[in-house]
């Protein structure tokens, strides 16, 4: 396969993830926990490399996972405490990540790892990092790695799909009916973290926020339906990532953050055009719409 | 030690966090009563187009354009989260992170356009985005100044509209108090208040600036007026401690510093404070649960 062929692919896979995942932080309106974890994952990964003294794969993902799961319990316990909610995520994000900022400026000494290049990403690396695997021949690490997430987040979501609509929409029932509502609410918080950290090292944190957010928001637009708002996200971040790498091309600028731009004006054409709760909908039929809801 | 104080270049930088520190410890309290403790981080991510529009504009780091250009910007991305969040089923979080994700994209979009033209990778543009505050001079210490007094000013003429905007919205309406041009004010001044931050502490840790010394202050304290003075010292003396330290080595990042000192008083306030601090809460609980227990006893002991 080509060049662009694989950084597509590898955009396509994080659009994927990121947008099954997204849907049921947008759903619980806990999206900003997107944002926080997508930055606490850099002191994750810091830490992770202070202790292994090595740029590689599996540790940074333990590390990550270990310090989103961090921040969703810190969080929770602080909110518990009678902290605002928004406030308690405010609290514990920008203390974590100056945290993992000041151990790189202190002891990690701008060698490996960088802010900047973890905020920004930088796909265009991705296919000169090969791994070879049998039967399918040289395939970029990062390609790997985010394969094996997608296909373990997708398992997760089909496999639990009624607990996950029951303590989405009605978490009083579902503890009623035994479901670990909170554990469920760290499950999720598990899998946001490790598709951050798969994704984090390829596209940046701040795309995985927009493929986080924004396809799910666009696909919440169209449906009712949690089966097709699902499909329609995953969908939503792929044409993203399509898009946004024709826009890189295009202005010859960062592909992550054209891929970050191109899912706002997915969102835009969605806010503005989409049949059900578009604006240009509302505004020609209004009555309809209002008696609807 | 005290040399880093004495150094003249230190001073200005010094003053010039800790004013920020006060006029986003007071602006952070209104945040919190109006429950928008996250809006600053969106504001602030939503800044960064602005300003590198305002580079490839002038051509040069002036802070005062780039300070206009960040404000313009954020200003727009303040009014897509309400559009979005008043004409649509989305709620305000899933708004507010689309329009930092999107917004910071697009500004890392031009950022990589402005380092490739001549000059631009040597402009400093960086340390201004992600914060440096030792990389600021005179002049832009002077404009920060100016607008965070001008910002402090306008809450404390205004307390009293304030205090009635945030606690008690139908009496201010009531007396013809312009609820929509309070909103408009408000969102003025805590883009200001992002805006003149993002040079010292950069895009990421502006959040903390604003929410920390206000969330602190309310472990302090039942009155509005105590909880803005007492969360402007919270800001102001973490704002000037963490420029003292990163100013003690070279190359030490200044933002992260003001934030951990921010977070420390944090800890301190949720432990010891007056308020619902958890060492409090843990005595009155043991208090009421030994007076309960006499109780008890006392009745108990009528009976047999």
């Amino acid at each position: 396969m080509t060049y662009t062929a694989w950084i597509i692919l590898t955009a396509a896979l994080v659009g994927m993830a990121c947008g099954l995942v997204g849907v049921f932080l947008v759903l619980r309106k806990t999206a900003m926990m997107a944002d926080a974890i997508s930055h606490t994952v850099l002191l994750g990964i810091v830490v992770a490399y202070l202790v292994t003294r090595e740029v590689s794969g599996p540790a940074m993902l333990v590390g990550g996972i270990a310090a989103g799961l961090l921040t969703a319990f810190f969080v929770q316990w602080l909110h518990s405490l009678n902290v605002q909610h928004d406030a308690s995520m405010g609290v514990v994000f920008t203390t974590l990540f100056a945290i993992g900022v000041i151990l790189i400026a202190t002891s990690v000494g701008n060698v490996h790892l960088d802010v900047q290049h973890a905020l920004m990403g930088d796909i265009t690396f991705i296919p000169f990092q090969t791994v070879t695997l049998p039967i399918v021949g040289d395939i970029p690490e990062a390609t790997v790695i985010l394969l094996l997430v997608f296909l373990v987040v997708l398992f997760f979501i089909v496999a639990f799909y009624k607990e996950w609509k029951i303590t989405t929409f009605d978490p009083a029932l579902a503890a009623s009916l035994g479901i670990p509502v909170l554990f469920m609410h760290y499950f999720l918080m598990g899998l946001v973290s490790v598709t951050t950290v798969a994704s984090f090292d390829a596209v940046g944190a701040i795309m995985v926020v927009a493929m986080l957010i924004t396809p799910a928001a666009s696909a919440y637009l169209w449906t009712d339906k949690l089966a097709v708002m699902l499909v329609l996200s995953g969908l939503f971040g792929v044409v993203a990532a399509i898009a946004g790498y024709v826009i890189a091309f295009w202005i010859d600028t960062s592909i992550s953050g054209s891929m970050a731009f191109a899912t706002g004006i997915l969102f835009m054409l969605s806010f503005l055009f989409s049949p059900k709760h578009g604006l240009i909908m509302k505004y020609i039929r209004p009555s309809k719409i209002a008696h609807s809801t | 030690m005290w040399d880093t104080l004495l150094n003249s270049n230190t001073q200005w930088v010094l003053l010039s966090t800790t004013i920020l520190g006060v006029a986003a410890g007071i602006i952070g309290c209104l945040a919190y009563w109006k429950r928008q403790n996250l809006m600053s981080d969106a504001l602030s991510h939503a800044a960064l187009p602005g300003v590198v529009i305002a580079f490839l504009l002038i051509g040069e780091k002036n802070l005062f354009f780039l300070v206009i250009g960040a404000a313009i910007s954020a200003f727009v991305g303040a009014l897509l989260i309400q559009w979005i969040t008043t004409t649509s089923r989305i709620s305000e979080d899933s708004a507010m992170g689309m329009i930092l994700a999107v917004f910071y994209g697009l500004g890392i979009m031009l950022l990589t356009i402005a380092n490739r033209i001549p000059g631009g990778d040597q402009s400093g543009l960086d340390s201004f985005i992600y914060g440096q505050a030792a990389a600021m001079v005179t002049s832009d210490v002077l404009t920060m100044l100016t607008l965070a007094l001008l910002v402090i000013l306008v809450v404390f003429f205004g307390f009293k509209e304030w205090k009635l905007f945030l606690f008690d919205r139908q009496f201010a309406k009531g007396i013809g108090l312009s609820i929509n041009g309070m909103n408009t004010l408000y969102t003025v001044i805590l883009v200001t208040t992002i805006v003149i931050g993002i040079q010292a502490v950069g895009v990421i840790l502006m959040a903390a600036m604003l929410i920390m010394p206000a969330v602190s202050a309310r472990y302090w304290t039942r009155s509005f007026l105590t909880m803005i003075l007492l969360s402007a010292s919270f800001g102001g003396v973490s704002g000037a401690v963490g420029t003292w330290i990163s100013a003690m080595g070279s190359g030490l990042p200044t933002g992260p510093f003001i934030v951990v000192t921010a977070a420390g008083m944090f800890v301190v306030s949720l432990i010891l404070g007056k308020e619902k601090g958890l060492l409090v809460t843990y005595i009155q609980f043991r208090m009421h649960r030994k007076k309960a227990k006499t109780r008890v006893r006392v009745r108990t002991g009528g009976v047999t």
